[in-house]
């Protein structure tokens, strides 16, 4: 029998976010033609406009309001949907900053099997799913076994599933008069928008990134001397700015600035799916690592095998003698 | 305040180039460099700091093996005041419940009133922290980049999301957190530091210790089993240039310039 599928859709000014139709797609896998049910939780009109937009997208959606609910508070939103949801349901949640809140404890709460970051996986048969997750920061994969039969939360990576372009005319059932108490040991105060920089890298057409290879703060002048070259400005990944050696806001990343470049210089940058999330607009991406299985050499377009502290001076000193 | 912070020893990216066996069952572990996942030791430091402002101690604690001692004595050099390891035939191939589970009785020993985890290890999947609490039934919240504490037993936390952007939440004490890297600096502690804790005694428990069912930890109890390792082949890949170093230099030279970067 397929398992009855859920699938969290998360929302922002009346908006379902990006990986909801991917969600969608992905909980197609697990019940090929069976019906999959959207839940959303939240308040007020915003919420209504999810609803409605989801139930063109789903036979079933779920509407889950509360006044509690108005701002994505994972502790709320766990309590509701442990609440509602039947014994034995899978339910599918992006791996993104709500779903890694909300996931793994929501599995503890419905007593299910968790597996995050989900890449791909098959039908299941009898039962048991197989799956696909990435460790290393993507380096190696590795195939996962999953018994579902009892019910699962899994959390799929952005982009690993097409966009459902499936539609439906469905029905929206407002289960709010089920959920119970929601208060919590967590209150949301507010959102504090990420500061400005010196340079807007979101702007720039050539963007000459480092990350953890660069190995030293005194060597991102070797990424400064090729981005003057080049007309360019430097930008960087995470590591760097957790080690204070760049401004945050220099950052690329899910949890730094999305960026899009016409052509972008991977220096010393292993590729890890954060990253790459704030890289758009297929530029034309060039990677210097010295670790030949970098994952960033499988989405690159030009990529140099080296050390970076030997290659980009002697690039930048030919580039300049021109 | 009591503080206990979840540790884990793991091959250290920034030191490795992570390669899988021959026959797919493990990644090469010979000559792999070891060390404690990066956003644990953030936890840590988070946790001294917390300690040297607030007072308390911090209890750094592992589920591993013999090995892990090395890692926990790490952080006793940093500054932590006692650490366990917890370590028992029946704990390996535990699933990220199962770890939680072994981590949630260790905390129920004693009364702390922080638990702080990493947001993920580098060899796993953010969800030690998350499962942990809600074993413990305790307030959570992930991705925490600042604490700070507050009048009547709460914090005020600050959470990174999507951009960049921080959310502000208030939580109650006792809690439990899942720190992101850059939250603080942590301190840096030499092989010198390190042999100083030689005489620190780190009690090893193990399931009867922590009075823990064995058959629901382990190989026995996981319900997310890992099969094999693989590198996958995704795509054509970048084309990989060759020759001498001048050579590169100039066939990159001439991409860019193909693609009007440079004049
Ligand atoms: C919730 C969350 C959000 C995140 N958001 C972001 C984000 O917005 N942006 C981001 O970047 N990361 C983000 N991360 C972190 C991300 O998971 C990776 O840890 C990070 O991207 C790794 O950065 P890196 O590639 O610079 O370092 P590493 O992964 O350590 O890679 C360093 C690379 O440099 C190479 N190298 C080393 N020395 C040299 C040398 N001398 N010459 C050439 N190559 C060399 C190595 O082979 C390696 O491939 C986030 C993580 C989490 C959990
Ligand atoms: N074996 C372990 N021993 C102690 N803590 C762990 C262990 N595994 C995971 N953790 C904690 O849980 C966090 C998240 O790990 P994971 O869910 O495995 O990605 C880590 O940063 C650690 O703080």
């Amino acid at each position: 029998m397929a398992p009855q599928v859920f699938v969290y859709v998360a929302h922002r000014g009346g908006q379902a976010a990006d990986p909801a139709l991917e969600l969608l797609s992905a909980a197609r896998v697990l019940s090929p033609n069976g019906p999959v049910i959207a839940v959303a939780a939240g308040h007020g009109a915003g919420l209504d406009q999810v609803c409605r937009d989801m139930a063109g997208r789903c036979l079933e959606v779920w509407k889950l309001s509360n006044e509690a609910l108005a701002y994505p508070n994972a502790e709320a939103i766990r309590k509701c949907v442990t609440g509602v949801l039947p014994s034995g349901a899978v339910l599918l949640l992006a791996h993104d900053t709500l779903g890694m809140d909300l996931g793994p404890g929501l599995s503890i709460k419905l007593d299910s099997p968790f597996v995050s970051d989900v890449v791909a996986m098959d039908p299941p048969q009898d039962g048991v799913l197989k799956l696909v997750r990435e460790e290393y920061g993507g380096q190696v994969s590795t195939h996962l076994s999953c018994d579902i039969s009892g019910g699962a939360v899994l959390s799929i990576r952005s982009g690993a599933f097409p966009a459902s372009e499936e539609t439906a005319v469905g029905e929206v059932r407002d289960k709010s008069p089920d959920i119970g108490d929601l208060s919590c040991g967590r209150r949301f105060i507010k959102i504090v928008g990420a500061e400005a920089g010196d340079v807007d890298i979101t702007k720039e057409e050539i963007l000459v990134s480092v990350g953890r290879g660069i190995e030293d703060e005194d060597n991102i002048e070797i990424a400064e001397d090729l981005a003057k070259a080049l007309g360019g400005v430097v930008s960087c990944s995470r590591p760097i700015v957790d080690a204070k050696w760049l401004e945050k806001p220099r950052q690329v990343g899910t949890s730094g600035k999305t960026v899009k470049p016409k052509v972008y210089l991977a220096l010393g940058i292993s590729g890890s799916f954060q990253h790459l999330g704030g890289l758009k607009g297929n530029p034309f991406i060039v990677a210097v690592n010295k670790n030949p299985k970098a994952p960033i050499f499988q989405v690159a377009d030009v990529g140099v095998v080296d050390d970076l502290l030997e290659f980009v001076p002697l690039l930048t000193e030919i580039i300049d003698n021109h | 305040m009591e503080i206990l912070v979840c540790v884990k020893k793991v091959p250290d990216p920034a030191e490795n180039e992570i390669a899988v066996r021959r026959d797919g069952s493990d990644i090469d572990r010979d000559d792999l460099v070891y060390s404690v996942n990066e956003w644990d030791n953030y936890a840590v430091e988070e946790a001294i700091q917390l300690v040297e402002e607030h007072g308390g101690s911090v209890t750094v604690v592992s589920v591993g093996d013999e090995e892990s001692d090395e890692i926990i004595r790490r952080e006793l050099a940093m500054g932590a005041d006692a650490g366990k390891l917890l370590d028992d035939e029946a704990f390996h191939y535990s699933d990220g419940r199962g770890v939680a589970a072994i981590l949630a009785h260790a905390a129920r020993q004693a009364q702390y009133d922080l638990i702080l985890t990493g947001a993920q290890a580098e060899d796993a999947a953010a969800q030690v922290g998350g499962m942990l609490a809600a074993m413990l039934d305790l307030p959570y919240a992930s991705l925490v980049v600042r604490v700070e504490v507050k009048e009547g037993d709460k914090l005020e936390i600050a959470r990174e999301i999507d951009g960049g952007n921080l959310e502000i939440n208030e939580i109650d004490l006792p809690c439990a957190l899942s720190i992101q890297t850059g939250i603080n600096e942590p301190r840096y502690v030499g092989i010198r530091g390190i042999r100083k804790t030689a005489s620190v005694e780190v009690p090893v428990l193990g399931a009867a210790e922590l009075g823990l069912d064995p058959g629901t930890v382990g190989r026995a109890g996981a319900k997310v089993r890992k099969l094999d390792y693989f590198v996958p082949e995704l795509g054509q890949g970048a084309e990989i240039l060759q020759g001498s170093r001048e050579e590169i230099a100039d066939q990159l030279i001439a991409r860019l310039r193909g693609r009007g970067v440079i004049q």
